[in-house]
């Protein structure tokens, strides 16, 4: 079992090992939601609530599979379970409250194939959190994800009105002041520790 | 004219094309998180472009033999499945092959299966196309992949570390930049790398229009 205190966890996974910056996860949404500000901020809303749910499926999964003693099927499990939950979320919200799903809109679905939801599953897996540990951990890589997210998109509707090289623009300019942005993050190595 | 087809018909046309003009990370940006992740070395980035290879190889197979009998509803699902298996079968096999390079790689192995790039050959591929020709597509494919991670690796291995494949490259007053191995230095060589791309394709563009100038 895993000793580290839930604060340690929560800046960890938010800051010092921030998902996107750090483990390069989910950065197919980090380039592709992080030009308009408002829709990076609902989109990060969607990754912390999926992530939320798929660490308590994660969790589930991980233990079931050790006591039938079939944990090479984890893999599998993991990415079947998490996709079709987050299916099953999808139409719960929409029969809920229509407010939030208008509000999520195409993110839930897009999220399931977001390699930093199953990068949390495996994660949390191997460093063997218990329970309120994952979920903890899982709140905090959300939150990071969102935070990276909202500096980017906060970055690039500024960088609209600047003149930038033609060779530059698009995906070449994003790289970079992403690179910038994980160098700035690096400046938190050592919090929590 | 032959550039223009889409669907360009000859067996190694199909094989080539992943190599270059459709290079699966400099051309259609696809399967960024283990590109940037894994390419702090070229022998990291080396094995984890094979295991992807292996994989989008087996799985474009399987999808295409089984096109006629997955229906259209559930493919999405089916085609993860099978993904999934060979990403089970790659992360046990390189266990058992180099400890060391699991340890290295951690994860992103299983990660394989969320490269949407694997998925994306399955769907836009695979399912139409004859096994033959899907065994060409996830091969040349594979192969630029593992071109491109090992283009990233390398240059961040030579500039942050001063080596190539674990081999000292300059004499001992070189001081390595760390930033190359850090993630920053991952995004900083990739926008490089496009830059060089967009540049190359710009001026291929430019003379490609002066001749037609000329011959007008």
């Amino acid at each position: 079992m895993n000793e580290e205190s839930l604060w340690a966890i929560f800046v960890n996974a938010a800051l010092v090992n921030n998902f996107v910056l750090a483990y390069f996860l989910g950065i197919c949404p980090f380039l592709g939601v992080s030009a308009k500000m408002a829709t990076a901020v609902r989109m990060g809303g969607a990754v912390v609530f999926v992530m939320l749910v798929s660490s308590v499926c994660a969790y589930a999964i991980h233990h079931l599979l050790v006591a039938i003693g079939a944990e090479f099927l984890q893999l599998i499990a993991f990415i079947v379970v998490i996709a079709s939950t987050v299916q099953l979320v999808e139409m719960f919200i929409k029969k809920i409250s229509p407010a939030l799903f208008r509000a999520l809109g195409i993110f839930l679905p897009l999220i399931t194939t977001n390699c930093a939801i199953l990068g949390l599953a495996l994660f949390q897996t191997n460093k063997e959190y218990d329970f309120v540990q994952a979920i903890v951990y899982a709140l905090g890589a959300g939150i990071g994800f969102t935070l990276a997210l909202v500096l980017m998109a906060g970055i690039r509707e500024k960088l609209e009105f600047a003149t930038v090289p033609d060779v530059v623009q698009g995906t070449a300019i994003a790289l970079i002041v992403a690179g910038i942005l994980s160098l700035t993050f690096m400046g938190f190595a050592g919090l929590g520790a | 004219m032959k550039a223009l087809d889409p669907t360009p018909s000859t067996p190694t046309d199909e094989f080539i094309k992943g190599l270059w003009r459709e290079n699966p990370v400099f051309v259609q940006v696809l399967g960024m998180c283990p590109v940037l992740a894994v390419t702090n070395s070229a022998i990291n980035a080396i094995a984890m472009g094979l295991a992807t290879t292996f994989v989008m190889l087996m799985s474009n197979t399987l999808v295409s033999s089984l096109r006629h009998f997955i229906p259209k509803q559930v493919r999405i699902a089916t085609y993860i499945l099978i993904i999934a298996t060979f990403v089970t079968i790659v992360d046990y096999a390189i266990e058992a092959i180099s400890l060391d390079l699991h340890k290295a790689l951690g994860a992103f192995i299983s990660l394989i299966v969320v490269n949407c790039l694997i998925l994306g050959r399955a769907e836009a591929f695979a399912s139409k196309h004859s096994v033959g020709y899907a065994m060409l597509d996830g091969l040349g494919m594979g192969v630029g992949f593992t071109l491109a991670l090992l283009c990233l690796g390398g240059v961040r291995e030579i500039l942050g570390n001063g080596s190539l494949f674990g081999v000292a490259l300059f004499p001992a007053g070189f001081e390595p930049w760390v930033v190359m191995i850090l993630p920053g230095g991952g995004f900083f060589t990739l926008a490089g790398w496009l830059l060089l791309i967009n540049h190359l394709q710009r001026r291929r563009q430019q003379a490609s229009a002066g001749m037609q100038e000329v011959a007008r």
